[in-house]
């Protein structure tokens, strides 16, 4: 098997998974077993990938392409680069945690929602994959089913009004996308993201921008977080924020930011002052909000803030950290979701006035969550430190009050970190809080301890990341290909 | 006086021929064959008569890599005729299996007398429109017109113990027949202009008399449009659409929101393309115009909509100003566009109505989103090709719908309208919210009704027509390669 498969089969993996556990006439059980073994053996084929991508060497690896539809360019290219691995890696651990706590939860409709998940994991892993834009516009949207109906039906009681709200959000920015990838492509004679020349339309990057910017969501288009956060399953709202999300910010990185060097540039300060104001905002209403997934939603917007600070920092320092940054994040906040869930399985409910006191005689919910908090509110020596750390620097170079405002919204992390930990744990008991409720059980420790588990490696080892990221894909700006001038 | 007949290519029109025999065998079984025997008998024969159309229609597409005019002029042998009656004998199929157990369900024995009138006449339906796609004069045209039109609405009418049929029938027959009525009389000013009848010898007349801009033609080219506009349910020659949708048997709906939408794009495309190759500037405007309107109305109605198959009559009416928009680029990737969109377009819209007619069946009553509830969940086969058919007429990437809605923006862009593209873009996020209005009254509501008890009806047959529709709309999103090179060889008949 040559290496280059691999890259084919992280997408087709699982969704031949969700075809399998829709067609067999299996049990509960079966489905659900199967589920997490298709996850488990997706996560081993990337370890098998990360193991065999060079990082030495910058450029496109383990590529493949087919033709899709060849006369307008469009193409069925695959392959990934030094951050899609990690980007890649991220998705394949957050969904198999997700799956497996869907699993032990015990969803009922086991063979729709089990396949859904797995669909959902081919679709993103797939978005991090794609080197054609029609394919990744395919893999993106394609992302959205699964995840209407994961939340429409599994969800909480206001889940319809979340749904069309989540959906109508994304899909104008999707649409938006659709219409600037039909242009540039026809301008530039491919879709190939590799092989494309450089645009300098300023409408075009706007469109690409404005998709990816709801995805994420970056201030202003943050309407649909705290609805879908809050209503979605617990394991839902993990993938949501914890992979969904980067892959909005993911399109910055791979398309918006090299495809569009000119109108990039030209709009820097704007996506940065935006940037900026989603840090500190977030943080703040992350600090009022009145319950645990309120949180961690809403601190979610402002560390898509902060990512984008570093994306759009225009320096290599804040690239790497951004992509430090989105794979720590993606583990924090995915086991954050995942502890709301196992929280209010315990007390039916995740508002603070009702929760505290919940660290006695639950010692390990107690270190996980302080784990998390600890490391998420940028402890010195801890993964989102060194990726903050990176970013401050990196947009420092642009300018320095960037960086100032970011250092503040490290302390709004902290408070709103130590809010949601105190609200939790300590504090006098709450009402809904029983004594009979049970500690994290071991099947719920198998599930989120392997995330933190990923989050000490990378506090003890971020160079990891952020030493191979690979340079940012470069366009090929030889004389023969000229920058296209778009209206 | 010896009059000169002129040679005629039995070969070229076998695919019309082989339906018009099935359908005289299937009305001959109307009288021979004893009443219990008529249905599967008529089936049998509507079946075998769509396999041999397809056969002879696939046959003549490969036979014919460079079109021809024969029988006169009268008649088009060429890989744009016979795609597009590939396309209708495969809807024919579908529809055949989906009326087998579907079309004039029995009340208590009587329906059963007409069914092999029922095929008889869906099979000369098919017969007259793939006479349509073919039609390389104005004569041609309108007799193929009525031909399939009066097949058409003796088919809404037929089941007329239930009353929004006739009802439905009726409506057609009168609005049916103004558009007819206008089609006629832009035939006559066109003719009164150029002095011919045939397409080409149009284009030709106008060329060598300098005829563009005339008054007389112009106004025949804007009712010829009008009355295509009629036959592709396109606003604002929509009104007939949601009515007759609701009223006419389902199976019927079915068939006619596919196939006429079909005959009607394609005779449309080599209609303007051959005759009127010089007034391009005013046609691609006028169906522009026009598309822009189907997109606008079609949408905001539909989203108001609670009976599904009223709201799916208001989706096929955007529908057309999608597929409009590839028309009006006047071009051959425009060309190609639409040709590929009809192709999940069909199945997609004739697998759609087949999933509401099992639900009606089993609920005796008209489909509405409210006792829609809990149908995926009951029926898996069907709620997963009905999300299917929903996400891909909004334009995901779950089906052939998808590269459909890209093809025809791509063509716009090509021919510098940047702002149809938008317009399309805004229309389908307005259409999403209907289209999953569907998915969630399937899903995401507890049923709500409790059914009369007792399994439901057996409709194997139902299955595989949907199935074939569900290969088809996904499928096309894989196979866009080899799809787009049929459709490519067919326009370049006409471009």
């Amino acid at each position: 098997m040559s290496t280059a498969h691999l890259t084919s089969i992280l997408i087709w993996l699982p969704i031949a998974g969700a075809l399998a556990v829709w067609l067999l006439p299996l049990s509960k059980y079966a489905t659900g077993s199967l589920a997490v073994l298709v996850s488990l053996i997706e996560v081993g084929f990337w370890i098998e990938q990360a193991s065999r991508f060079d990082f030495h060497q910058s450029g496109l690896q383990m590529s493949e392409q087919a033709k899709w539809f060849g006369e307008l360019g469009i193409s069925y290219h695959v392959g990934v680069y030094g951050f899609s691995v990690w980007l890649v890696g991220l998705t394949v651990v957050v969904t198999a945690a997700c799956t497996g706590y869907g699993f032990w939860v015990g969803r009922d409709r086991p063979r729709a929602y089990f396949g859904l998940m797995l669909l959902l994991t081919g679709a993103t892993v797939g978005v991090f994959e794609s080197q054609d834009l029609i394919l990744f516009y395919a893999f993106f949207e394609a992302m959205l089913i699964p995840l209407y109906i994961l939340i429409g039906v599994w969800g909480g009681a206001r889940r319809i009004e979340a749904t069309v709200k989540f959906v109508i959000y994304t899909m104008a920015g999707s649409l938006l996308m659709l219409a600037a990838i039909v242009a540039y492509g026809l301008h530039a004679g491919t879709f190939d993201l590799v092989n494309g020349p450089t645009s300098a339309s300023r409408w075009l990057f706007l469109g690409f921008m404005i998709a990816f910017a709801i995805k994420a969501p970056l201030f202003p288009f943050h309407g649909w977080l705290p609805d879908s956060y809050r209503e979605a399953p617990p394991e839902i709202s993990a993938v949501l924020s914890g992979v969904i999300a980067k892959a909005g910010l993911y399109g910055m990185l791979r398309i918006a930011i090299p495809l569009f060097p000119e109108p990039a540039s030209f709009y820097r300060t704007a996506i940065l002052a935006l940037a900026a104001t989603a840090l500190v905002y977030g943080s703040l209403l992350a600090f009022r909000a009145p319950d645990f997934r309120g949180v961690v939603a809403y601190s979610s917007l402002a560390q898509s803030g902060l990512i984008t600070l570093g994306l759009f920092a225009g320096t290599s320092l804040g690239l790497s950290g951004a992509v430090l940054q989105m794979v720590a994040h993606g583990l924090v906040s995915a086991s954050l979701f995942l502890l709301a869930g196992v929280v209010e399985r315990r007390t039916t409910t995740g508002e603070f006035r009702l929760l505290g006191g919940m660290a006695r005689g639950r010692p390990a919910l107690a270190t996980l969550l302080m784990t998390l908090g600890v490391i998420s509110l940028a402890v010195p020596g801890s993964a989102n430190f060194a990726g903050e750390f990176l970013i401050l620097a990196g947009v420092f170079q642009q300018a320095w009050w960037w960086a100032v405002i970011g250092a503040g919204a490290i302390v709004l992390a902290a408070m709103y970190m130590l809010r949601l930990i105190s609200g939790v744990l300590h504090e006098a008991r709450g009402s809904t809080v029983a004594d009979e409720a049970m500690d994290v059980r071991p099947a719920e420790l198998a599930l989120v301890a392997p995330l933190v588990a990923g989050l000490l490696l990378l506090s003890a080892w971020p160079a990891a990341i952020s030493h191979n990221v690979g340079p940012s894909p470069k366009q090929p700006t030889s004389s023969s290909s000229a920058p296209l001038t778009l209206p | 006086m010896t009059i000169h007949t002129p040679h005629i290519d039995w070969f070229a029109l076998s695919t019309i021929l082989v339906l018009l025999a099935a359908s005289f065998v299937s009305l001959l079984g109307a009288v021979l064959v004893p009443a219990p025997r008529r249905r599967t008998f008529s089936a049998i024969v509507s079946k075998l008569g769509f396999l041999g159309g397809l056969v002879t229609s696939i046959w003549l597409y490969v036979d014919s890599p460079h079109g021809e005019a024969v029988v006169s002029g009268a008649f088009y042998r060429d890989r744009w005729t016979a795609l597009a009656q590939i396309i209708l004998c495969g809807v024919g199929l579908a529809t055949t299996l989906l009326s087998w157990e579907h079309a004039l369900p029995q009340r208590g024995g009587r329906n059963d007398d007409h069914i092999a009138e029922f095929f008889a006449l869906l099979l000369a339906s098919a017969a007259g429109m793939a006479f349509f796609v073919g039609a390389g004069n104005l004569m041609v045209l309108f007799l193929s017109l009525e031909w399939f039109s009066i097949a058409l609405y003796v088919m809404c009418a037929i089941d007329y113990d239930v009353e929004g049929s006739l009802e439905a029938g009726l409506k057609y027959l009168i609005v049916g027949s103004f558009g007819s009525a206008a089609l006629l009389f832009g035939s006559a000013l066109v003719y009164g202009a150029t002095g011919t009848i045939s397409f080409s010898g149009i284009a030709t007349a106008i060329g060598a008399h300098g005829l563009s801009g005339d008054a007389l033609l112009v106004v025949g080219i804007a009712l010829l449009v009008a009355g295509l506009g009629f036959k592709m349910s396109a606003a604002p020659f929509h009104m007939w659409t949601p009515d007759v949708y609701e009223g006419a048997p389902t199976p019927v709906t079915a068939w006619m929101s596919a196939a006429t939408k079909v005959a009607a794009l394609v005779l449309a495309m080599r209609l303007m393309q051959t005759a009127f190759p010089l007034e391009r500037h005013l046609w691609s405007v006028a169906f522009a115009v026009i598309a822009v309107a189907s997109l606008v109305i079609g949408n905001l109605t539909a989203l108001v909509q609670t009976n599904v198959k009223r709201m799916l009559a208001y989706s096929s009416i955007s529908h057309a100003g999608f597929m409009l928009i590839g028309l009006s680029a006047g071009t051959a990737l425009g060309g190609r566009a639409v040709m590929y969109y009809l192709i999940p377009y069909s199945a997609m819209a004739f697998g759609s109505f087949a999933v509401v007619a099992a639900r009606e069946r089993e609920l005796g009553k008209p489909v509405t989103l409210e006792n829609l509830a809990g149908f995926g969940w009951e029926r898996p086969f069907l709620g997963v090709a009905m999300w299917l058919f929903m996400f891909g007429f909004a334009g995901l990437p779950v089906g052939g719908g998808f590269v459909g809605k890209f093809y025809v923006f791509a063509a716009a862009y090509d021919a510098g309208r940047a702002w149809l593209v938008v317009v399309g873009v805004l229309a389908t996020l307005v259409s999403l919210y209907y289209y999953l209005g569907v998915v969630r009254a399937m899903y995401m509501r507890g049923p709500q009704l409790a059914l009369a008890g007792g399994s439901p009806p057996r409709d194997r047959f139902l299955h595989v027509a949907v199935g074939m529709a569900l290969v088809v709309s996904v499928g096309s999103l894989f196979a866009v390669a080899p799809l787009i090179d049929l459709a490519r060889n067919a326009a370049s008949a006409v471009f």
